[in-house]
């Protein structure tokens, strides 16, 4: 499904996604993009900035797919 | 039935693989007999060490070793005992008067070790509903204090001030906040920005810990740390330390001036459920924490020692963690985990001790060979340690 919030997810991913893998809510960031946990942390700060949200470490040990990511967001922005 | 070790095999595999290339286990060395702060034996073979957390050098001072041979002959081998049942002793009280002398505040608490005062003091004062916001880097004992309480955790990254106040900014207003910072981080051996950190937590109502593990005895005028260094001390709600390295034994405390602090005692799992530290350990670590109050002579050659060290290696060509020496470690940067054995196993072999550190420990990733040094050790020493950095450096191919 692709909403404003999913797009602007992705966008964020991209700089991030080196082997260009095509994104779906089931793809996985330790499974399927491969990011290490330098990686993630960069990552996190950008999704936070973004959305000047806070994610933490307790949330992100939940959260594993690009999929989860997005209901995530949306539950923090609200 | 499912072999519950399976998880472990990624790291068998890639130990394997290292020690297949004939490189000596990095991490199964034994001190067959210690000379002294900075010299032991190891393989038979005369070593100096570089790799200890021995800053002060007062493992073997005649006063400490006197202090911890009466206490054990007067009070016996151990206590058997929590410190809030039959394992306080004379001795645990004098430690906790050394330390409050020694930081100018009001509480000490002592706990067995380093890494239990981080468990337990995180891990009781922050609680469900409370944040705890740590630099990325922290200390695998301030993780675990995390882990081990209820509190929310939101990591900065490493030293960066505007990701501090970004994320204090975002959190509740109200809600209960500890900043959790380290005065040396022990990987590359750089400091915080103290000064500048602390005075945000303040300034979001957050209440401030820090970890002063690398710096007591040596930084700061009194030796009380980086946040003495650089003027913040006062704003600084607790202080964890440690006995094992600069004083010189073993065990863990937190300083505070906090009016409440005494309850602790009482709800700090960690400090509650274990035995007390044995008679002869905290006379030895009171002893010694006297006598790092008059220690200024050794913290300049301590200083003179490692800035020396940083700047011959830096010549030598070698990549350091710090562009100067910011505190008693020097952390040397390797291409990869199996050169950075190699390179151990060199320098061992030179008669030079190093400690090899490799992921989770080190931050992005690295192998590093870091090296601390000690106030006991000669400028001869010095020398001598850059000469065989240098021969092993070119043997192995990390310089030219």
């Amino acid at each position: 499904m692709s909403t404003p919030l999913n797009q602007k997810i992705y966008d964020l991913i991209e700089p991030f996604n080196k082997k260009g893998v095509e994104l779906g809510d089931n793809t996985s960031f330790a499974g399927d993009l491969e990011w290490d946990s330098l990686t993630v942390m960069d990552f996190v700060a950008e999704v936070e900035d973004s959305f000047d949200i806070i994610i933490t470490m307790n949330m992100q040990a939940e959260i594993e797919t690009v999929g989860q990511l997005v209901a995530a967001v949306e539950k923090l922005q609200a | 039935m499912t072999d519950l070790f399976s998880k472990f095999d990624p790291l068998i595999e890639q130990r394997r693989a290292l020690l297949d290339t004939g490189v000596t286990d990095p991490f199964s060395l034994v001190m067959e007999k210690v000379l002294s702060p900075t010299t032991a034996i190891c393989n038979g073979r005369e070593t100096i060490l570089l790799g200890t957390y021995n800053y002060m050098g007062m493992t073997f001072d005649e006063d400490v070793i006197k202090a911890g041979q009466d206490a054990l002959r007067d009070f016996g081998a151990g206590t058997t005992g929590s410190r809030v049942l039959n394992g306080t002793y004379q001795g645990h009280k004098e430690v906790e008067e050394a330390l409050k002398e020694f930081y100018a505040m009001d509480h000490a608490m002592v706990f067995s070790t380093g890494y239990q005062a981080n468990l337990g003091i995180i891990s009781t004062i922050a609680g469900k509903g409370d944040y705890v916001i740590l630099d990325i880097d922290s200390h695998a004992s301030i993780y675990d204090g995390c882990k081990m309480g209820d509190a929310e955790i939101v990591a900065f990254r490493h030293n960066d001030i505007e990701a501090l106040e970004k994320r204090l900014k975002r959190l509740p207003a109200d809600a209960g906040k500890l900043v959790v910072l380290e005065g040396v981080y022990s990987m590359l051996g750089d400091i915080a920005p103290l000064d500048k950190m602390v005075k945000l937590a303040k300034q979001y109502g957050a209440m401030v810990l820090v970890d002063e593990a690398h710096s007591m005895g040596f930084i700061g005028e009194h030796g009380r740390g980086v946040a003495e260094a650089q003027g913040v001390l006062d704003d600084v709600d607790f202080v964890i330390g440690t006995f094992s390295k600069s004083v010189g034994t073993v065990g863990g405390f937190c300083v505070s001036n906090h009016p409440k602090f005494e309850i602790m005692r009482l709800v700090c799992r960690p400090y509650v459920f274990t035995a007390s530290l044995p008679p002869s350990v905290v006379a030895t670590a009171a002893t010694s924490i006297r006598k790092l109050m008059h220690g200024s002579n050794k913290r300049a050659h301590l200083w003179e020692n490692s800035k020396t060290l940083h700047k011959g290696l830096t010549d030598a060509g070698f990549e350091l963690g710090t562009k100067e020496a910011h505190s008693a470690i020097i952390a040397v940067i390797m291409p990869d985990l199996e050169r950075g054995a190699m390179m151990w196993e060199a320098l061992l072999e030179e008669g030079l001790y190093v400690n090899l550190a490799r992921p989770p420990a080190t931050p992005a990733g690295m192998t590093l060979l870091r090296c601390s040094l000690c106030a006991e050790h000669s400028s001869d020493q010095v020398g001598e340690i850059l000469a065989r950095f240098t021969r092993a450096g070119k043997r192995v191919g990390i310089i030219a």
